[in-house]
């Protein structure tokens, strides 16, 4: 029995860890190589900027501000501070980042940001924002970059992704992309 | 749009719950099946390679095999964690794992629980998260898949328990493997990484050096949600981007992680002879899971009172811990399934989730019944449906029969300390963590809330989930060492009790039914059920979640 136990380990141990991973990994990399390497961009050069689906800082007022992030967006680890709704710490958090983006924004009101600009992502990574905390930042930007504000509302209706098969998931802006196509507009 | 998106997904389980549990039923069948002619090529393969005879076994044999497969399993593990520094398939130049870590996952992974007291991307290379998490990751549900049939063939009087070798095998090879492989591919079209690449370099758009770690990411993230495993890729686990990419992968690793033990309560009707008894079953906690989902997403949508007061409207609901894509909704749904089906992925951080949030999955992990885990959880609510039997029959004063069979003495000892052995390894050691200088250490949130950090890493370890509430500093020597014995007492105690049951039930010769006999395949025992667990299994945590999560609601509000 005992070497029975042993030998089916280690038989299971062949096919589940190492033939099915390599197995997976040489399918995915034929079939969709783009994809299975981390959906990175590149720029023109072919110098890669970062990951679609990875949220990078931006603090720059010229550009869209994506989610607070306390790993700063490091993305060779990720988490964030795991804040309890009753922690201290939390309320010192977003009173200080209220404040600094009612500075950075005149034009808002207080009760009008959208709560996921100033929260902390469960990942610390999170590539978008909702389309409401793209749409407030607009004057900020318009005035920074001498643009008319209903191009860059245009831009961000581009930019939106609708909820999965229209049901799933929540409507959302990917920032990276969209701040990579505000360099584009003229 | 909220009701319809957390239904729909809710109805797709469903329809995909039924023919799947008249799959397994057929598939795990004593009897030859044409099934036998798909896969029994390679089944016979790997019996070969392995020496294995397909006998029937006792429930001893079972036991005593189920136990040696899993020590020769931890012990694969630990080694090549210890090792994975000087082995190949290391890009990133990960170090070895330390003694107490090692144990610590090893036991975890063993488990079926995938507690992660390290971060997969800086404490393993490539080469340990495929022959070590994704090995586990086939093989403890499996052997859950297995222990339940051994447990329901006997409860259902068939010609024996069966043989664990083959229960086990066939597991990986009709269940496991074959879903992997097609869910794997369809998270890397959505975007899940699956490279022997290391971790990526980019030059940000503000001209900063951004570090992208990624892997062989869809292949463990699969069979992560598949067997109930609930470790992830990332430290993040499914929040993370590359582990759920987009709402589609949500919706598809919620149901990859609660289709199976859904349909374990189908099949067990179908083994039983008896649809409407399996239906009973899911009935029962269908109900109780509804209950939990609806709490957790009230208590999200309202958001956090304490935030409100600082000036941020939470008219969307509470969003620190989680992600834009997946809001409110897709988030609740996803605590709600994760700790009933005793996973443990994340997809949301569950300790930053409001107070009375966080209580779903803490309670369901100490229900550890609301469909639970590959196996296992249906294993649990069978063996509350004997007590149940065994509580109402004492009332009216019958003997108590299920499925036509005496419970007697013997059974209910089993049963009694299966279930108390659950509450006491969650409270004896959250009441020692919290006594000493070791436990408090760890805590990261202050006041009533860090109470809640302990027990839920106690309960969740208990129930073989491995979820979190990740602020909690937990690799430290106590909390690997106590973490890891709590995981093995909550796994192997009702493992060996319940296959010491279905060992006692088999030989019993079934009494006919008469119009004395309980019925267990009617509403009446549903709601006789339901009771069972909430009476027992609820009453004993209520005091420490009133010092808990409770406390810190009512401070909140």
């Amino acid at each position: 029995m005992l070497l029975t136990n042993l030998r089916l380990s280690l038989v299971l141990l062949l096919i589940c860890g190492l033939a099915y991973p390599l197995a997976m990994t040489g399918i995915a990399q034929i079939a969709m190589p783009a994809k299975a390497s981390g959906s990175l961009i590149t720029d023109a050069s072919g110098k890669v900027v970062g990951s679609e689906l990875i949220g990078q800082t931006f603090s720059d007022p010229k550009y869209f501000w994506g989610r607070v992030s306390s790993i700063d967006n490091n993305a060779a680890g990720s988490g964030s501070n795991n804040y309890a709704p009753s922690n201290p710490a939390l309320i010192e958090r977003t009173q200080a980042d209220i404040a600094s983006f009612l500075k950075a924004n005149p034009a808002v009101k207080k009760e009008d940001i959208p709560v996921d600009l100033l929260t902390n992502s469960g990942s610390g990574l999170d590539p978008h924002i909702s389309p409401q905390a793209a749409l407030i930042q607009v004057e900020r930007i318009a005035s920074k970059r001498n643009l008319d504000p209903a191009k860059l509302r245009t831009l961000i209706e581009e930019h939106t992704e609708g909820r999965s098969m229209g049901v799933f998931g929540e409507p959302r802006v990917n920032v990276l992309k969209l701040n990579l196509a505000l360099d584009q507009l003229k | 749009m909220d009701f319809l998106q957390i239904s729909l997904v809710l109805v797709l389980l469903l329809i995909l719950a039924i023919p799947m549990g008249r799959y397994l039923a057929n598939a795990f069948s004593l009897d030859a099946t044409r099934l036998d002619r798909v896969f029994g090529g390679l089944e016979k393969g790997i019996y070969k390679l392995s020496g294995i005879r397909m006998t029937d076994m006792t429930w001893k044999q079972y036991a005593v095999a189920v136990l040696m497969s899993n020590i020769a399993m931890v012990a694969i593990a630990y080694i090549l964690l210890r090792l994975q520094g000087v082995l190949p398939g290391n890009p990133s130049g990960i170090a070895a794992m330390d003694p107490l870590l090692s144990f610590n996952t090893a036991v975890s992974f063993l488990t079926n629980t995938n507690l992660q007291h390290y971060s997969g991307e800086s404490g393993l290379s490539y080469l340990s998260q495929m022959m070590v998490i994704m090995y586990l990751m086939f093989t403890t549900p499996a052997t859950g898949i297995a222990v339940v049939m051994a447990f329901m063939r006997g409860l259902t009087g068939q010609r024996s328990i069966g043989n664990y070798f083959v229960d086990l095998v066939r597991a990986h090879t009709r269940v496991l493997l074959p879903l992997a492989i097609v869910v794997t591919l369809l998270l890397v079209a959505q975007g899940v990484p699956q490279t022997m690449e290391p971790t990526a370099t980019a030059t940000t758009m503000s001209g900063a050096e951004q570090q992208i770690a990624r892997g062989p990411v869809a292949s463990l993230v699969s069979i992560k949600h598949l067997g109930t495993n609930g470790g992830g890729f990332f430290g993040v686990n499914s929040s993370h981007p590359f582990e759920n990419p987009t709402p589609w992968t949500n919706v598809l690793e919620m149901l990859s992680m609660f289709l199976i033990p859904a349909s374990l309560p189908i099949a067990f009707g179908h083994m039983a002879k008896s649809r409407k008894q399996g239906w009973i079953i899911f009935g029962a906690m269908g109900a109780m899971f509804l209950v939990f989902l609806t709490t957790a997403y009230v208590s999200e949508t309202h958001g956090n009172p304490a935030l409100e007061q600082a000036g941020l409207s939470q008219a969307i609901g509470s969003m620190e811990g989680k992600e834009v894509r997946f809001g409110i909704a897709q988030s609740a749904l996803f605590t709600a399934i994760t700790t009933a089906a005793t996973t443990g992925t994340v997809n949301n951080m569950h300790d930053t989730l409001t107070p009375l949030g966080g209580l779903v999955p803490l309670g369901e992990m100490m229900l550890n019944c609301v469909f639970g885990g590959d196996g296992v959880g249906t294993v649990n609510i069978l063996m509350y449906a004997i007590l149940a039997v065994f509580i109402a029959g004492l009332m009216v004063g019958r003997t108590p029969e299920f499925l036509g069979r005496k419970i007697e003495g013997k059974e209910m000892k089993l049963i009694a300390i299966a279930i108390l052995a659950h509450p006491l390894i969650i409270l004896a050691p959250t009441a020692i963590a919290l006594a000493t200088e070791m436990g408090t250490a760890g805590i990261s949130n202050p006041g009533f809330h860090g109470i809640s950090q302990v027990l839920y890493e106690f309960t969740s370890s208990a129930a073989n989930n491995g979820s979190g509430f990740e602020g909690l500093g937990d690799n430290t020597p106590f909390w690997n060492i106590s973490t890891g014995l709590v995981m093995l007492f909550g796994r192997y105690v009702s493992i060996i009790a319940m296959l010491a049951v279905a060992g006692s039930i088999l030989p019993k010769k079934p009494v006919p039914e008469t119009m004395g006999t309980l019925r267990t395949d009617n509403n009446v025992f549903l709601v006789l059920l339901i009771a069972t667990v909430v009476i027992v299994g609820a009453l004993t945590f209520l005091p420490v979640l009133a010092l808990g999560p409770i406390a810190e609601w009512l401070t909140l509000r």
